[in-house]
């Protein structure tokens, strides 16, 4: 007896969620098994955006990987590049001068910021809640044009280099950074009260997406999933790197581990990043904002740990002394949060599914990896004209010859 | 965090302020278009100090420009060819640059109907 | 017998509803907008979108019921168009007043919904499915509380039709005020009807990509939506009409307070719509009946014992 049949005959109906799926803003595949409204087993299948970016990485200069590196994601770019041109510079052995630090922890704080904000738009759109997603949506703006004008770009600020950074921050600009802070830290406590006190968002969060404290474990979530069960794992308090070796983080969590948890836990983030770009800003020191990087590194391996909007990113090199990395590895946050995934959908409402999805801020494309199988004889690496050979084998099943069409050459 | 009391429509309060309001978004097509000083936008190319050293060349991570040197090695005819299908503008070819002879404008409205007319010169 | 004709087709009957609603259904989306800090569309939007949708190919799946598919949404525009026809909007009584009216309106305003249930049911896809039955199961929760607060207004005063009842008040303005409460519950068994915000889990967008409708394309698609429009302007229509029946006598006034209370009521229909997140069936299932359903209860136990009191 097939699957579908018998899901038939236990009256069991199975839901696809993606590719393609209003909720989901990138593709992923989730096949939820439904008993009723009740999710009975979630599958959840990820790998339709592989875009091989390590590859991409190996196969050019670090200067050039720089900017493939910054593409990862499209939200927390300054995290991933921040991560890398630490790997590298522990690698070489360079001394990044202060100032430098102070202005990647300020990029990085308002980077937190759209993050969160964006977050919280597309959480609020996932249960219904329009207004508050165009409001978050509007105030992010103000960050975004903030970062372009620090960076030059709304998404790939381009600020990080290897040694330092790109650009530095005016006077006149740190003064705006700082009006900013003002103007958001006043809508942001009016989020974080309207998060405590309105009663149809609480119903919807509140108790949904649960994983409690051993479940982070097991399953070695990270970011505001792990926070919001009471699990401080944050890299900027528990391995302080770049400025914040200078500056102390407050470490924020919660203990609702659920969706609301995180929700609590990202909007208090928010109130504590306004704080750190106001210190930063405050006590930034002068100087050169950059060393010259060599163009070749030593031959070794280097790995480092930089705190993402979305968690621990860490980033991997190894270098056998070319101007091009040997091995480059990128382990993405969201990567780290899919596994608890199905656990945290099981048992809770089809109604549930999306906001429970959104709630760890996934990235799709940031995680998705091709998989060699090595062993067994199940090498699943297929040539080109294995694979066309395949197709006209199926095709003259099916009673058609293709074997006339000529296809261009790739 | 004290508790406080939960209720619902808390948001009638500012949605009404709003209604007051400008509101934020803008027509794109008649309105400003937003773009900062300092964007990172189309390279600007000074040909005369050039040395055609292509270190840009060699350092752009998506090969979208290209030098040439359509004289001779004595009297130096520079070219810069940019193919913006390519470009990310990371202008990571302005700061490579020895000579600063690129630059990059704030110009960002560069999208066409065809791929030809995407390689440009500058 | 011309007169009659020009009155059911053109004003105050369905001509009218055809644009007016288009005009209530522009206030709603550009409200809704200025709400949320946007611009909003610009006022032949509703118009355009429907002629859009008009023109597009229609689209039936392979094992959808033909008939039932095209059928149902002819059925459920039609009966909206018949029950507005018993709402009196110009001089006091509607085109087909008669005793008993107020009945057959809620009966009729049933009748989209089902119709959206029998849609969902009979395109065979898993989303329209799970929306159909949601769609019945929230029928179910609110339809008990609606018909208890659309009725208790009549209770008070004697009489089943429309335009009795708006007479009655009209002549006893005072009593309009006992009836605040049924209001408050029709306001919001009104929205779950018309499934919007925050009683819109039917057809979630971000849960079931639309609900029952999800097979619907073209005309077919545009009459559904012309039945979600021309619903909301009965409802608003017949809300007006009974827990707001002031008039001053003479009908073009009449007709301009109509227009006053239909928008008002609109706005704060937006306002609920715009303030508050989707609840989850269960949720809705639970708020219909342990508290609205209670209250609409004693509403109507507190009007059949003033009606006794009063000795009306």
């Amino acid at each position: 007896m097939s699957d579908r049949e018998k899901n038939e005959r236990n009256h069991k109906v199975v839901v696809p969620i993606g590719p393609q799926h209003p909720s989901l803003k990138e593709p992923g595949s989730f096949k939820i098994t439904l008993d009723g409204e009740k999710v009975e087993r979630a599958v959840v299948e990820i790998g339709y955006n592989h875009r091989g970016i390590e590859k991409a990485c190996e196969s050019r200069n670090y200067i050039q990987a720089l900017y493939i590196i910054e593409r990862v994601c499209g939200i927390c770019s300054h995290a991933h590049t921040s991560c890398f041109c630490q790997t590298f510079e522990d690698l070489a052995g360079l001394e990044v001068p202060r100032r430098a630090h102070y202005i990647r922890g300020i990029v990085g704080e308002l980077e937190r910021l759209h993050s969160h904000l964006l977050w919280l738009g597309v959480a609020s759109h996932e249960i219904g809640f329009d207004t508050l997603f165009m409001y978050t949506w509007r105030d992010r703006e103000l960050v975004l044009d903030l970062l372009a004008r620090i960076g030059g770009n709304r998404v790939n600020y381009g600020v990080n280099t290897y040694g330092g950074v790109r650009r530095d921050l005016e006077p006149e600009l740190m003064e705006d950074v700082l009006h900013v802070c003002d103007l958001l830290e006043e809508k942001l406590k009016y989020y974080a009260d309207l998060a405590m006190t309105e009663s149809t968002l609480i119903a919807r969060l509140k108790g949904i997406g649960v994983l409690l404290p051993e479940d982070v474990k097991k399953y070695s979530a990270v970011g505001p999933v792990a926070r919001a069960a009471g699990i401080m794992d944050d890299i900027r308090v528990t391995e302080p790197y770049g400025v914040f070796r200078e500056i102390a983080v407050n470490p924020v969590t919660d203990d609702h581990c659920d969706v609301y948890g995180r929700t609590l836990v990202r909007v208090k983030e928010m109130l504590e990043a306004i704080r750190l770009i106001r210190i930063m800003v405050k006590e930034i020191p002068d100087g050169p904002i950059s060393v010259r990087p060599p163009r070749k590194l030593p031959v070794g391996e280097a790995l480092s740990r930089v705190e993402a909007p979305r968690g621990e990113d860490i980033h991997y090199i190894r270098s056998t002394g070319a101007d091009a990395p040997d091995r480059v590895r990128v382990r993405a946050p969201s990567e780290a949060n899919w596994h608890g995934m199905s656990h945290m959908l099981e048992g809770f409402q089809l109604a549930d599914v999306p906001i429970i999805i959104a709630a760890i801020d996934p990235c799709y494309s940031c995680t998705d990896r091709a998989i060699h199988l090595i062993g067994d004889g199940v090498n699943q690496l297929t040539d080109w004209a294995q694979i066309r050979a395949l197709s006209i084998e199926q095709y003259k099943a099916r009673g058609i010859d293709p074997g006339s069409i000529k296809i261009r050459e790739f | 965090m004290k508790n406080k009391q939960e209720r619902p429509g808390g948001l009638a309060g500012l949605a009404i302020k709003n209604l007051f309001r400008n509101p934020a978004t803008q027509v794109h097509q008649f309105g400003e278009d937003g773009i900062q000083k300092g964007y990172r936008g189309k390279l600007l190319y000074d040909s005369t100090t050039c040395i055609n050293c292509v270190m840009c060349m060699r350092d752009c991570p998506t090969g979208a420009i290209t030098i040439k040197n359509l004289g001779t090695k004595e009297e130096k005819q520079m070219h810069a060819y940019l193919n913006l299908g390519r470009c990310v503008f990371c202008c990571q070819c302005v700061d490579t640059c020895p000579k600063k002879c690129l630059s990059c404008s704030s110009d960002v409205l560069l999208a066409n109907f065809n791929r030809e007319s995407l390689e440009i010169e500058l | 017998m011309l007169l009659a004709i020009f009155h059911v087709l053109v004003f105050p009957g369905l001509l009218f509803l055809g644009a007016y609603s288009f005009l209530l259904e522009f206030v709603d989306r550009k409200v809704y907008a200025r709400m949320q800090s946007r611009k909003g569309p610009p006022w032949y939007q509703p118009l355009a979108d429907m002629l859009k949708l008009i023109g597009k190919k229609v689209i039936v799946p392979r094992n959808a019921h033909k008939f039932f598919f095209a059928a149902l949404p002819t059925v459920s525009l039609a009966a909206v168009c018949a029950a507005f026809l018993c709402i009196p909007i110009w001089g006091g009584t509607a085109i087909t007043a008669y005793s008993g009216d107020l009945i057959a309106v809620l009966y009729l305003l049933t009748i989209p919904t089902l119709c959206h249930f029998l849609a969902g049911y009979s395109s065979h896809e898993v989303y329209s499915t799970i929306g159909a039955f949601r769609t019945l199961t929230q029928m179910f929760a609110y339809e008990v509380p609606l018909f208890m607060a659309f009725l208790s207004p009549a209770i008070l005063a004697g009489s089943w039709s429309i335009s009795g009842i708006s007479a009655f008040y009209a002549a006893h303005p005072l009593y309009t005020l006992i009836n605040i409460p049924a209001f408050l519950i029709s306001l919001l068994t009104s929205q779950s009807k018309l499934e919007r915000m925050p009683f819109d889990a039917p057809e979630a967008e971000t849960e079931i990509v639309g609900g029952a409708l999800v097979e619907y394309s073209g005309r077919y698609l545009a009459y559904f939506r012309a039945t979600a429009i021309t619903e909301l302007t009965a409802i608003a229509s017949v809300l007006a009409a009974l827990y707001l029946p002031f008039s001053t006598g003479t009908p073009w006034l009449d007709f301009v307070l109509y227009l006053g209370k239909t928008f008002g009521i609109v706005l704060i229909m937006v306002l609920l719509r715009a303030t508050m997140a989707r609840i989850r069936i269960d949720q809705t299932l639970k708020f219909f009946w342990s508290i609205l359903t209670p209250l609409a209860m004693a509403q109507m136990i507190l009007n059949l014992l003033l009606r006794g009191g009063l000795g009306l």
